[in-house]
């Protein structure tokens, strides 16, 4: 058992620092903590009183046989208030965080500050407070959920304008940034569990938004059901915690882990596991990930905010917040990085068969969620939560660029009245040329999330796979070896895929028809204007986190850049101990002489070379990869899809199918479970269990009706009945 | 001695009266009347209230006579005479066959409490009945009275039942009127 | 003479109750009853004899009970009378629901 020693180790040093800081730290002083997370619950109460309100009013529109006509501009007065008031909010929201972030910058902060309110529960010796945590994840985490939220409000003024659930859609949007808030903001595991079910909430009614569709709604019912296996293993893990540790504030739980709970012991691997179901399940990760890709039923903003850039990553962020836990646990790290990194990789496999734009972008989400689960489990915490950073960036720009191509395609079907599928990436190409911003910001992303340098995706992408590969030192150093292996080749798949969605549907002949053409069309202002400041983001974003050996080649431009690792230092107060406790354990196991800093294990990765050596080899490759891609789909001979149909034959028909997981879930476990559920229905249920309850009754009735013959209603029969029981009364005690 | 020649007598009569209440106005040509009933109940009430003299219970005797015998029993009569029972149709006893059974059912009755009170192990073989522990007694009512051993607990520790019984008691008379007086229609 | 008085309060209880039992005059059936209160009363006494005066004092309560009793149980007497012409229980068997 690891004791206390272990803080010693690594941390001689900065315990001096940590001294001097003392002095120097001033108190971080939260501005309106709670009126962040407030703003966007308001939006929801106005957006909500008027989507009650529009839908009472269209509701006797249609009753009175008038139909609101939305193309020509006639939009209710319920849709003004909306749009100033969803987006509102998440500015008002973005703006606090801000304020705080620079406040908290302006301090160096140790420990985290927790905002209590109030006592949500208190029962003897479980007490819960309703309080928030702020430090610096959680600060990462708002600045990305209020940020690219706003940005996507904004993009959903233009995109949803017609729509006629405009208020509703905002209400939900404004919700679920609400619960994304309490979420990253929690100070223990219930009120994170609070955020946690919010946002599968409103993930499940956005996704089902058009609810009209059934295919639509099946799609939010089965990611409501796939998220509540992963709450299932959550509420156990939480249940262990508590049971072993009698708390569940972050606070307490990661202060006292070290001490209380055995290094890889059962019950810290157990608790880990079980974590890492829920975090699979919200997060989807293999097996728990079918549900995403459906999830793309809902509007397109949505599959950018939640199915992308936030709500997604809550589970790389949930096992960034108790890294300690996992720290202590190396089953439950390996398998952390195991899921990631299988799941980055069947992803991008199957993404390269994909012709909807949008299942394309959704298998790529799960696909980076995979590497960022490898991050956190290969003990890169920063990392993880890095690529989730770039990753909310230009995902959510690919994302609303495919929003953007979308909506012009479906109004350039709708004039012609064709029943085209408007985002098939088959019955688009050559889009450049209608929607130039459009294709350069996607492009844009597309380097980025490929992992070309200098975009964003470059370094925290990277960096993971560098970690990665670096973790081949400690326990289970074989496999994670392979991981690293896996997750280069995971890289390159998604050079390939990507480019290939870019390139059938921004380049080569166009395919919508000569009349759809014509009503192609540049998105709106409200729409490119968010598309811009996130390719802006895509590009630079990553620059606040390089790594020290590329600032200073040619790669970081020999140490011009400001900001070496900053990230990485910023939230060291929150991953210093489980980074400390990982040390710990290599030293004990002798992987690591005692006079290395945590860096310093990273010196080699498993085939020798440098992490310059390996960054500049994997985005070569991966540069190669986008333009092999672009000269070899440039050249496929592409039919629209109404005559192509769907692949026949082969490993395309494999992957377009998804290697089957769907029908093989379908065959192991929902037919057995509706055929055990009919059983239990048809048999149990309606024979065993009513026959007995109606036994039950007919006994008593029986009984009652025998009894009944004894009421005769004369007082001698009373009289004699009486006697004899006080006759047998006195028998029994008598004798 | 003499007390309990006199306890013989009053016992006798007590039980002869008591055979006379249940089966009064049913002997053979003496005609169906419950006043025969009532008079041997009269008897009955008095030789028990003799028993109770013998007994020291000097108060609850004059009692006794007085409420029972005297007041509960003339309300009784003035009902029988009120309604002129005695004109039944029906018998009044029930078939010699139900009546033997319920003889056997109520003579077990008695006699099981009669093996209790004084069969082997009972009453007359446990000190509690013995006739030294009346000491005690006697020499309350000596110090007190016959009307003052009583009335010192039932004005001290009973006062609140007793309160209660003549609540009980207007009650009653307050419900006997709601329920016999005539509706007029 | 204590426990001779007490097998006389049984038997004169036995007694009561056979007439309760196999009289159907109502109001004779209500004299079977105060016999049985009767015999009730004497058993109490004799206890008090050797236990202390509390008997007593239950027996007193028992008289007002009685009292009380024999008032509403007249005037339901009564009150049957007038209905049904009769005070032969096995005339009115309306005591169930």
């Amino acid at each position: 058992m690891l004791s206390m020693g272990i803080f010693s180790l690594p941390l001689a040093q900065e315990a001096a620092e940590a001294a001097a800081h003392a002095e120097a730290a001033g108190h971080f002083e939260p501005f309106l903590p709670g009126l962040i997370v407030l703003l966007p619950l308001l939006g929801f109460l106005v957006n909500g009183v008027l989507a009650l309100v529009h839908g009472r009013r269209s509701a006797d529109a249609v009753r009175r046989g008038e139909e609101l006509d939305l193309d020509t501009g006639g939009r209710p007065s319920t849709h003004t208030l909306p749009t100033w008031v969803g987006p509102g909010v998440l500015l008002g929201s973005f703006l606090l965080v801000v304020a705080n972030f620079l406040r908290m910058r302006g301090v160096e902060l140790h420990e985290a500050v927790v905002v209590n309110y109030w006592t949500w529960m208190d029962t003897g010796a479980f007490r819960v407070e309703a309080a928030l945590q702020l430090d610096q994840l959680s600060m990462i985490m708002m600045l990305v959920v209020t940020g690219v939220g706003f940005l996507i409000h904004v993009f959903s003024v233009g995109y949803m304008k017609d729509d006629p659930g405009y208020p509703r859609y905002f209400a939900y949007l404004n919700l679920f940034v609400f619960f994304m808030l309490v979420l990253v903001t929690g100070a223990s595991f219930p009120v994170m569990f609070v955020g946690w079910e919010g946002v599968g909430l409103c993930s499940y009614l956005l996704i089902g938004f058009w609810f009209g569709d059934r295919e639509k709604s099946d799609a939010g019912k089965k990611a409501f059901i796939v998220n509540r296996i992963g709450d299932f293993g959550f509420l156990i893990a939480l249940f262990l915690i508590f049971v072993q540790m009698g708390t569940l504030d972050f606070v307490e739980v990661m202060g006292r882990a070290p001490d209380e709970l055995v290094y890889g012991g059962a019950l810290v691997t157990a608790v880990t596991l079980f974590l890492l179901l829920g975090a699979a399940g919200k997060s989807a990760q293999i097996p728990l990930y079918v549900w995403l890709p459906d999830a793309m039923a809902g509007p397109t903003p949505v599959s950018a905010l939640i199915h992308a850039a936030t709500m997604v990553t809550a589970g790389v962020y949930m096992v960034a917040r108790s890294s300690v836990l996992f720290a202590l646990s190396p089953v439950g790290s390996v398998t952390v990085a195991g899921i990631g990194v299988a799941t980055a990789l069947f992803a991008a496999t199957i993404a390269l068969a994909q012709y909807d734009i949008k299942k394309v972008l959704a298998y790529s989400t799960v696909s980076q969620l995979g590497y960022m689960f490898l991050g956190v489990g290969v003990g890169a915490y920063a990392a993880g939560v890095f690529h989730l950073m770039t990753h909310a960036f230009f995902k959510a720009l690919l994302f609303l660029g495919s929003g953007a191509v979308i909506h012009s395609m479906h109004h350039a079907l709708h004039h012609t009245h064709s029943h085209d599928d408007p985002q098939d990436m088959r019955n688009m190409g050559g889009l450049k040329k209608f929607m130039p911003l459009t294709a350069f910001t996607m492009w844009v992303a597309t380097l980025a999330i490929a992992g070309i340098w200098p975009f964003a995706g470059f370094f925290s992408k990277d960096e993971i796979i560098w970690y990665a590969g670096a973790a081949a030192t400690g326990p289970f150093a074989s496999f994670y070896t392979v991981f690293w292996v896996l997750a280069l080749a995971a890289a390159m798949l998604t050079a390939f895929y990507m480019t290939r969605m870019m390139v059938m549907t921004f380049h080569g002949s166009n395919r919508t028809g000569d009349e759809e053409a014509k009503h192609l069309h540049e998105a709106p202002l409200t729409m490119t204007v968010p598309l811009s400041v996130l390719a802006f983001l895509s590009v630079f974003g990553g620059w606040i986190n390089v790594p020290e050996a590329i600032r200073n080649s040619f790669l970081g431009g020999f140490g011009a850049l400001p900001m070496s690792e900053w990230l990485h230092d910023w939230l060291d107060p929150v991953t210093h101990t489980a980074t400390a406790i990982r040390e710990e354990a290599l030293v004990a196991g002798g992987f690591l002489d005692g006079e290395h800093h945590y860096h310093g294990y990273l010196e080699h990765a498993p085939f020798g070379g440098g992490e310059l050596t390996w960054a500049l080899a994997s985005t070569l490759a991966a540069l190669v990869v986008v333009l092999v891609a672009v000269s070899v789909v440039r050249r496929w001979q592409i039919e629209p899809a109404a005559k192509a149909g769907e692949p026949q034959s082969g490993l395309k028909k494999v992957l377009y199918n998804k290697w089957y997981v769907d029908e093989l879930y379908d065959l192991i476990i929902v037919r057995p479970v509706l055929r055990t559920s009919r059983f239990l229905w048809r048999i149990v249920d309606s024979v065993i269990i009513d026959g007995l309850v109606n036994l039950s009754g007919g006994l008593a009735k029986f009984a009652g009706f025998v009894v009944s013959l004894f009421q005769t209603g004369s007082v001698n029969t009373y009289a004699f009945i009486l006697t004899v029981g006080v006759l047998l009364i006195l028998w029994t005690v008598g004798f | 001695m003499v007390e309990t020649v006199l306890f013989w007598i009053f016992g006798a009569v007590a039980l002869g009266s008591a055979f006379g209440v249940v089966m009064g106005g049913t002997l053979p040509g003496k005609g169906g009347s419950p006043v025969a009933s009532l008079l041997f109940m009269v008897s009955t009430l008095a030789s028990v209230a003799g028993i109770y003299v013998l007994l020291e219970a000097h108060f609850l005797a004059a009692i006794q006579v007085m409420v029972y015998a005297g007041a509960i029993m003339v309300l009784f009569l003035f009902v029988i005479m009120l309604l002129n029972l005695g004109h039944e149709y029906q018998r009044d006893m029930k078939g010699w066959m139900a009546s033997l059974m319920l003889f056997l059912v109520s003579g077990a009755l008695g006699g099981i409490l009669a093996y209790r009170f004084a069969g082997p192990g009972g009453g007359a073989e446990l000190d509690f009945l013995a006739e030294a522990n009346t000491a005690a007694m006697d020499a309350a009512l000596a110090e007190q009275g016959a009307v003052g051993v009583i009335a010192e607990p039932l004005y001290t520790t009973y006062v609140v039942p007793f309160e209660l019984t003549g609540i009980l008691l207007l009650v009653a008379i307050v419900g006997a009127l709601a329920l016999a007086k005539r509706r007029v229609a | 003479m204590l426990t001779q008085a007490l097998v006389l309060s049984a038997l004169l209880f036995a007694l009561g109750t056979f007439g309760v039992l196999v009289r159907r005059n109502a109001i004779i059936m209500f004299l079977c009853i105060e016999l049985q209160l009767n015999a009730v009363n004497l058993a109490l006494v004799v206890f008090s004899r050797v236990a202390g005066i509390d008997g007593q004092v239950f027996v007193f309560f028992v008289m007002t009970v009685a009292a009380a009793e024999a008032a509403v149980g007249l005037a339901i007497i009564i009150s049957i009378f007038r209905h049904y012409e009769t005070v032969n229980v096995n005339s009115f068997n309306l005591l169930k629901w």
